[in-house]
């Protein structure tokens, strides 16, 4: 199946979330808005996409937008599911009961950027130790250990 | 060991006490120096240097390098890879389990410094030796294991100068050459 394909099968199996579909360099993606993040992977988990492969998330400034890979084996086709939290609240819900690959994923988003994956079973940090203070991957982390590198090199 | 310290102190001070000094050492000399049991510490792609010195090519047991699992068989800690904070408290745990004496080889650029980590990195410590006494810096991103040989043959150089008075210090020939003694052969012949 390809994108296109894939296009008129979302299409017809929810309308709703056709709207949110759109092809961004050859790749499908769903933008969803974080209030209909749940329902959204839902139907997607219902539709056929089996596997979760990623969860990341970009450092926008004034929002994080988070960023997930799922791919169905039976359609042989691969979507992004995109959404975005304000920096303020940053709070999304967890995914885990649908993919329990998400369960360290999300942990590594939340360890590094700090949002909080609602409904997920062990959120604590992963990567660093759980001591640390504050969540490096933002643009505005300051590390008081930190040696910049000169510009000479 | 303040009591062997002073055994050997008074031995010094006795007359024909040397004698018995020296026999001690050389026998220490060569149980220490040839049987140098590694801690591999391995946590990046110095390791697999580290691992490949182990095997037939490069046979590490022949020096008496056999690298064990236990902390509490080993004589040297071999840090070979980037230590993060996070591992920071573990590679200190696992050398206070080694029995002394003991020593210790940073293997690799993040070992020795931080290497490509040193600058704009949250999570790496600069160098184990913030953490742990390092007897043998090695660099390299990652080194040759004949780089690795090198540094434990200087360990070894290092390891059969010391003796059982702390006041000695000593300079003995072993078994296999090092790069620091002179070359040997007949005159005329290349060495």
């Amino acid at each position: 199946m390809n994108i296109t394909e894939l296009r008129e099968h979302l299409c017809a199996q929810y309308p709703d979330l056709c709207p949110l579909f759109s092809i961004e360099f050859g790749d499908g993606v769903l933008t969803v808005p974080s209030a209909r993040m749940v329902e959204a992977t839902s139907n997607l988990k219902d539709l056929g996409f089996d596997l979760l492969g990623m969860v990341t998330a970009v450092d926008f400034g004034e929002e994080f937008e988070l960023v997930y890979r799922v791919r169905s084996r039976e359609m042989h086709v691969g979507l992004f599911v995109k959404t975005r939290v304000p920096r303020d609240e940053p709070r999304i819900g967890s995914v885990v009961h649908l993919w329990p690959s998400a369960n360290w994923q999300e942990r590594e988003v939340f360890d590094l950027f700090g949002i909080v994956f609602e409904g997920h079973p062990d959120l604590r940090r992963i990567l660093l130790s759980d001591d640390w203070v504050g969540h490096p991957l933002r643009k505005d982390y300051e590390d008081p250990g930190l040696i910049r590198r000169p510009d000479y090199l | 060991m303040a009591g062997v310290d002073d055994v050997a102190r008074a031995l010094e001070r006795a007359p024909g006490g040397g004698v018995i000094l020296t026999s001690i050492d050389a026998i220490q000399d060569w149980a220490r120096g040839y049987s140098l049991w590694m801690m591999p510490m391995g946590t990046a792609c110095c390791a697999m240097e580290l691992i490949a010195a182990s095997f037939s090519r490069f046979d590490f047991d022949r020096h008496g390098s056999i690298p064990r699992p236990d902390p509490r068989h080993t004589d040297v800690m071999v840090v070979a890879g980037t230590i993060t904070h996070k591992m920071a408290p573990a590679v200190v745990r696992l050398w206070d389990q080694m029995p002394d004496p003991k020593w210790c080889i940073a293997m690799g650029n993040c070992a020795v410094s931080g290497g490509i980590f040193y600058y704009d990195t949250y999570s790496v410590v600069r160098g184990v030796d913030q953490l742990l006494p390092v007897d043998v810096y090695i660099a390299g991103c990652p080194p040759r294991p004949e780089s690795l040989q090198d540094g434990m043959l200087r360990l070894r150089d290092k390891v059969r100068a010391e003796s059982v008075s702390p006041s000695r210090h000593r300079e003995v020939e072993g078994i296999l050459p090092l790069p620091s003694d002179p070359p040997k052969g007949e005159p005329g012949e290349p060495g």
